[in-house]
């Protein structure tokens, strides 16, 4: 563009948008993202009130849901935290669909949508479509769809079976949640289409195996032999899909219980990438409304006032408090995030010694590839340890401290200095393992041809010890599984410590 | 391209039916959250929305969670001090220092330990008086009835184009078609048999075709009857004991009773009427704010409230036209044979066309048998019932116990 027509090429001044105006800024943004070869679902910018922003919150970021109680809990929360001016609302929420949904709050200024778009709908969305895991886990393109389904799934067998039991089912199914991925093969697509047609044809089984002449048939005297044939036992391999084995296996469930568990199931299959690139999907997104948006300014697009208004924002977005703040609750996966990717571009753009040294591959690269392989390739524990660097660990004065809880005190293992980056790298990255977040609970032993009691192992690691609804949780698990369902607490080395044992109600 | 949508004049509650999931959830506590309310609250606004509050224990969804103790590290930022190798005194348990093992899951673990929310007046009021109905309350009055139902009474057939029933219509009609074809075309097929001359059998044929497909009298409407619905009227009598040994605090819980009995009959029926006796050495009726709020002192005479009620029900109330319903409040003082002979003059003179008469006691302390209550103690009769209120919190799980839905 030519120098005589820069200061014509301002979109807008002050803080005013309108839709004329918002298509405009998302016209301009697409461009320079394309430029810096961000491949995207197309968008779907839907501008909504206030409320409407607390009504999209409660169901879990999903533009549609079935109804449940723990929803409306959810957004009593909001609401309430929202009217007593505790929590602004956050400014956006995207939706990992194709299109791409993504909610603009219409008391946004000019600027703030405009960050959104960037971050959301350019940010975000590119990320969903380019990351491995969500690749792998998630059908960006049947989502609603699929949800349009459960929720008149669930909505009729409401009417069918009544409310009460429809609700104890999903309540059962929501506490088992975290269980029900499949972490090691690709889930089938989802389709709303296949789902229905699949129910129908296993109803249609069901009612043709029926046949109610075995009924009338005396029962066969109990086979002595049996007791010295080699016991089987069930599953084969430990299983850590609990939801799955419910599903397939549970001696009592009738089928629609199944169904339901079974659309909690692909609820948690949907979200499982989402925890896992926590700091690399909200770095990634950040990094880049950063850089399209001063990109925007330095082609005079944007005024002053206007980056003033997008830096503040993002200054307060990145913010990460000490851990001796009281404002702190851990390590701000916007500012971990952001700061990394930012670090990989200085990494190659302008790399010193201490950089070549730890990132050889990387070190005087294209930042665009590297930034591009590492956003389709990695998650959070990898990430971390792979891309965290000595300089960063400086700016950021991690250390690793030591729990150990036969100790009074806590030790310090590393901090940021030499001896220290490679543990702390470590450690961190581990943070972000999901063993860690979520305990290890595999199903042992499935009794199926004694008392039909499930026996479960929780492979507890360095003596952390479950959290006391843990009982609760497998109080809601007998009752889908009907028996007996036990939890064994093993420890590696020294065999189980202890049991928990529950009888369904 | 993307496409921007205005999602704004969308509908605003998505949540509703989660959110009345959620209170339907947690009505017990709720309904106890409620009853502490009410106990704090003036009399005039009893009727507002209210914040309720939960134990955050109740509502929390368990998960299987990794807890504190057994061995781990964690990575903090801002190290000013420290160096590899520093013990640091381990924060006392429940202080927030060491819980964040998840990178940024900071969940408000701080705060109350009651999950508070506000309650709209339609909740509110509906936890309030949920399940709560006026006894014995007979749908047997016609008279000065206002209200009419629309019942089916099958066809007619004259009526509004609204009301045409098409398959009645059509039905008539081809019946009418065959009934006047039938003979005409047996006899066109004799005529053709017998070659008769093609004048006549068209001439017939005609006649034939000349029959109406729709005519008006096959025309059937759908009729219905406007029938009066029965309703029920009730009269609820308020008697109150206003003398000088009703103290302040006494009366205040006076009032609460009656001012949740008149939010219940105001709100749940619409034909209530209220009768306001007040008494003290002598009884008058009074409006509503009086009845309330006008200070009065004297001494007792419960007889004197009795017989007025009586007096109005004989003037305004047959029992065959109204339900009638009463209740009392009083501190129990009352001297020589009054409380004989007000018992005496209740179980004969009013329980007998009485549907339920509450007796609501406010006395000086829970242990004494006041002299009304030992008289009234004597009273056997189904339709009477009594109770004792102590504080304010009593009010309203006394009220809910006296009119307790009848249901089953």
């Amino acid at each position: 563009m030519t120098v005589a027509k820069r200061s014509d090429t301002i979109l807008s001044h002050g803080g005013d948008w309108d839709f004329e105006l918002l298509q405009r800024y998302d016209k301009e943004i697409a461009v320079i993202a394309k430029e810096y070869g961000l491949d995207t679902y197309p968008n779907q910018i839907e501008v909504i009130a206030s409320e409407q922003m607390l009504d999209a919150y409660a169901s879990v970021g999903l533009p549609i849901s079935y109804s449940h109680w723990s929803y409306g809990k959810e957004f009593i929360q909001n609401e309430e935290a929202y009217r007593r001016g505790m929590r602004g609302l956050a400014y956006e929420l995207v939706i990992n669909s194709d299109p791409c949904i993504a909610y603009l709050m219409e008391d946004n200024s000019m600027p703030m949508q405009a960050l959104v778009i960037a971050h959301a709908c350019y940010g975000h969305n590119s990320f969903f479509k380019g990351n491995y895991l969500f690749k792998q886990w998630t059908s960006a393109d049947a989502i609603v769809d699929y949800m349009v389904f459960a929720r008149k799934y669930i909505f009729d067998c409401e009417q069918r079976y009544g409310e009460q039991r429809v609700e104890e089912t999903i309540d059962a199914c929501h506490a088992l949640m975290d269980h029900g991925v499949d972490r090691f093969h690709r889930p089938s697509p989802l389709s709303a289409e296949d789902e229905l047609h699949r129910q129908h044809e296993r109803e249609e089984h069901a009612w043709k195996q029926y046949d109610d002449i075995w009924r009338t048939l005396p029962q066969k005297a109990v086979d002595k032999s049996g007791a010295k044939k080699k016991k089987r036992s069930f599953p084969p391999e430990p299983q850590e899909n609990l939801l799955y084995f419910i599903e397939k296996y549970s001696p009592t469930l009738e089928p629609w219980q199944r169904e339901i568990v079974r659309i909690v199931r692909k609820l948690a299959q949907y979200f499982y990438p989402q925890g896992l690139t926590k700091v690399m999907n909200e770095g990634w997104a950040t990094f880049w409304h950063y850089t399209l948006l001063n990109t925007m300014y330095d082609r005079g697009l944007v005024d002053d006032g206007f980056m003033f208004e997008i830096l503040q924002s993002h200054t307060n977005v990145v913010m990460q408090p000490g851990f001796d703040h009281p404002g702190y609750s851990g390590i701000n996966p916007y500012a971990l995030g952001f700061a990394m990717m930012k670090d990989i571009r200085r990494i190659c753009e302008e790399p010193d010694d201490e950089d070549r040294a730890w990132f050889p591959d990387i070190a005087g690269k294209d930042w665009r590839e590297v930034l591009d392989f590492a956003m389709r390739n990695y998650k959070d524990e990898s990430f971390i340890g792979q891309y965290l660097s000595p300089k960063l660990i400086r700016e950021f004065h991690l250390f690793a401290i030591a729990d150990q809880h036969k100790e009074d005190h806590l030790r310090v293992e590393a901090i940021h200095n030499e001896a220290g980056y490679r543990e702390v790298r470590r450690l961190l990255s581990k943070q972000y393992n999901r063993d860690v977040l979520i305990p290890d609970i595999q199903i042992v032993r499935y009794e199926h041809m004694g008392d039909r009691s499930l026996i479960l192992r929780y492979n507890q690691l360095r003596e952390r010890p479950l959290t006391e609804d843990a009982c609760e949780v497998l109080k809601h698990l007998s009752r889908l599984w009907g028996f007996t369902v036990t939890m064994e607490i093993f420890e590696e080395g020294r065999g189980v410590v202890d049991k928990i044992e529950v009888n369904p109600a | 391209m993307s496409m921007i949508i205005d999602r704004r004049l969308n509908d605003r509650n998505k949540n509703a039916t989660n959110r009345q999931r959620f209170i339907k959830r947690y009505k017990e506590q709720l309904r106890r959250s409620v009853a502490d309310i009410v106990a704090d609250r003036s009399i005039t606004d009893m009727s507002r929305g209210g914040e309720v509050g939960i134990p955050v224990k109740d509502i929390s969804e368990p998960r299987f969670r990794i807890g504190r103790g057994g061995d781990r590290e964690m990575v903090h930022p801002g190290n000013k001090e420290f160096n590899t190798g520093d013990m640091i005194a381990k924060p006392k348990s429940g202080g927030g220092g060491g819980s964040g093992s998840g990178g940024g899951e900071g969940q408000g673990e701080e705060g109350q330990d009651n999950f508070m929310f506000t309650l709209s007046k339609e909740e509110f009021m509906n936890l309030f008086f949920d399940d709560l109905e006026l006894p014995r309350l007979a749908r047997n009055v016609f008279g000065d009835s206002q209200q009419f139902t629309y019942r089916r009474a099958g066809y007619t057939p004259s009526g509004v184009p609204a009301n045409l029933s098409v398959p009645r219509s059509v039905k008539n009609a081809m019946a009418r078609r065959i009934a006047l074809a039938a003979p005409l075309k047996r006899e066109l097929e004799e005529l053709k048999q017998s070659g008769a001359a093609i004048e006549d059998i068209e001439a017939l044929e005609q006649r034939i075709a000349r029959i109406p497909y729709l005519d008006e009298y096959d025309l059937r409407f759908r009729h219905r009857v406007k029938e009066p619905k029965p309703i029920s009227r009730a009269v609820m009598f308020c008697l109150m004991d206003v003398s000088a040994s009703m103290s302040e605090q006494k009366k205040d819980l006076a009032k609460r009773f009656y001012t949740l009995l008149y939010l219940f009959l105001s709100r749940k029926y619409e034909k209530v009427e209220l009768v306001f006796i007040r008494h003290t050495s002598n009884a008058e009726e009074v409006d509503e704010h009086a009845f309330f709020h006008d200070p009065q002192t004297g001494g007792t005479v419960v007889m004197s409230a009795l017989n007025l009620m009586i007096e109005i029900q004989q003037e305004r109330y047959q029992p065959n036209q109204w339900n009638i319903y009463g209740a009392q409040v009083s501190d129990g003082d009352a001297f020589g044979s009054d409380p004989q002979r007000s018992a005496m003059r209740l179980n004969k003179d009013i329980l007998p066309w009485c549907k339920y008469f509450a007796y609501v006691e406010v006395p000086d302390s829970p242990s004494t048998i006041t002299p009304l209550a030992a008289a009234y103690s004597q009273i056997r009769d189904e339709t009477f019932a009594m109770s004792t209120v102590m504080d304010r919190s009593d009010v309203y799980p006394v009220l809910r116990e006296l009119f307790q839905k009848e249901s089953v």
